[in-house]
């Protein structure tokens, strides 16, 4: 019985086909006629490790011959506003990936990922947050989606000096957003077979602002019975999710609450590296790294190159199924889930020391 | 080292019971509104259309997909389709329907033709392949049948010159060879298929497939990354049943590109199973993919024993089509699950279930 179970073993060791390579699909996507035709993107390369992971995705992008065209703009973190032509761009091409904008800390100059997000009313920001098989973590069955609304609360950005030494900080709560980002958080769900969306807020503190975001979130819950709603406290949120991960399915919500969240549950999932995430409006959308969009690397990471490009690949995968390019999604996030599961080339956030443009080459050896 | 090596092997077939099911880990980022709910003209049609297209209509209500149904009665006699469906579906976009029988002879128009030719479903897609637990004589088949539906041999211009000689007219032009030639190639090149093969009689229609062929050769030189190759109808024919995984996608005119159809679905497991459907550049019409007007015998009807797998496969086409992804991943694998299971099949694949079984056995699966 030994020597059976063995040979059975070293043969289903043999194929090391797991459930990523190459998902067959056999019931095709039938395309209309001309939607094969390319798309133009904006890319705005941003700041720090920026243009080494943008670089990273145009190659693979090139070497999946994928219909997408980057038109490139440059705009960093220390400027004072987002340039005309750039906002332009994104206006007439509708979708949009980029880097890191780093934002001064201090100093009145308000932040340029911010300020992209309000002109544009991108009101909403996904970060999907789970195990990618390979990648071990203290945390297994992790699989959250925060969705963080994105234009008003704690980053209102109205603050002024009372009198010398005393800052008030105003955070706006509008029944306008609120629902919003419930209605788009339960479609979300519904959309993709969730079953379970929980409110996190600190109403017992903040009971008109954080009791307004609750109230639009129970009204939007009412209209969807299939998916199960709850509300948690955030500081007890922040605990269960370092206890318990497993609970959690799609979390809704203000802002400042949901950066935290969001960084933490990547943190727990496999680290800010690897998860990927965008932003959302009604006509517009922004790809970047998933959690921590404002962190651009400290300058050794840029100086040997070593900067995780996974985060920013996942994300243009899901920026080629935003413009209904579901193949070539699929095949990118085949190949860059091959390289991790197979773990010979990793940079240094996940325990290697390969270097950005290895870990490039292997996705695109890995592309089908 | 036993009970290491067993717990190690069952922890293996656990997670290697891929049976066709992927998890989509990073999701699809909707828009918001994409979840509004869409309106679809339903056309159950004759003989055993009503009994398929009611299974489809009980699996979206299981699923809650956001689809609702407008219902048309349409039969095959009739002479041409009502107005008031064609509005509906001008106005929806999207069309689900059943078989509509074409009298033999008698001088009654094809409705099935009828409506491709009225909305311009250019391109019919046939998608061929071997579904994992059934077996069929032939392995690796993978075949898309890209056809040309308006012209060709099905333009139904006939006339009797004198009485006793009839004369068929079968008309091929530029303007549809080029578009569906550059159809076929997108469609390749959007879903990572490697070759096309275009299917002809050139050396004996030497005009009428040779402008065909014209049009795909120019239309390939844009995508290099992908092979052509031609081969005769016949050859053809004589290849599919011998060694079907030499194809891949195969775009041809219309009468070649039924039988080709038929051919390719009957060898991967029967026309009860094959997904397909007819999309133009407005608008898409979903209906069980080869032999949309064989519409069962009565026995069939009678004991309600139709397949619904077909329709049931083309609907998730159709949710695909309609941007829902999710709905169209879960309907699929529910349905694959049962097949592979063997334990609720039909007569035409070789069991005794009726239709209901089938769709509760789907329903049952669902996620």
């Amino acid at each position: 019985m030994v020597r059976r179970s063995a040979s059975i073993l070293s043969r289903l060791l043999a194929n090391p086909s797991s459930p990523f390579t190459a998902p067959s699909r056999s019931i095709t996507y039938m395309p209309r006629p001309g939607d094969g035709a390319p798309r133009i993107v904006t890319l705005i390369p941003g700041d720090g490790i920026g243009p080494l992971v943008t670089g990273a995705v145009e190659q693979v992008m090139e070497a999946m011959h994928a219909p997408v065209h980057f038109e490139r703009y440059e705009v960093r973190g220390n400027m004072r506003k987002v340039p005309e032509e750039v906002i332009e761009s994104v206006k007439r091409n509708k979708v949009c990936l980029k880097g890191g904008l780093a934002t001064p800390v201090g100093g009145g100059v308000s932040s340029l990922n911010m300020q992209l997000r309000k002109e544009l009313d991108i009101f909403a920001s996904l970060v999907n947050c789970i195990n990618v098989p390979g990648l071990v973590t203290r945390h297994e069955n992790v699989d959250i989606v925060v969705i963080r609304e994105n234009t008003e609360g704690e980053y209102s950005g109205l603050e002024h000096e009372v009198v010398p030494g005393v800052v008030e900080s105003l955070k706006v709560i509008t029944k306008f957003c609120s629902e919003r980002i419930a209605r788009y958080a339960f479609e979300y769900a519904y959309l993709n077979n969730r079953k379970k969306v929980t409110a996190v807020h600190k109403a017992n503190i903040m009971k008109l602002a954080d009791g307004l975001f609750l109230e639009s979130c129970r009204e939007v819950a009412k209209n969807y019975s299939g998916i199960t709603y709850n509300e948690i406290i955030v500081d007890n949120c922040c605990m269960q999710l370092v206890a318990k991960p497993e609970q959690f399915d799609v979390m809704v919500t203000p802002n400042l609450y949901g950066n935290l969240i969001a960084n933490t549950a990547a943190g727990i999932a496999g680290g800010t590296g690897v998860m990927p995430g965008g932003n959302v409006g009604a006509e517009h959308a922004i790809f970047e790294q998933g959690a921590s969009a404002g962190n651009v690397g400290n300058d050794k990471i840029v100086e040997q190159k070593k900067a995780n490009p996974v985060a920013l690949l996942l994300s243009s995968a899901m920026m080629l199924r935003h413009l209904r390019f579901p193949t070539f999604a699929d095949r990118l996030e085949t190949a860059v889930k091959q390289v991790i599961q197979e773990g010979k080339c990793r940079t240094k956030d996940l325990g290697g020391d390969c270097t950005t443009q290895e870990v490039v080459d292997a996705v695109i050896a890995a592309l089908e």
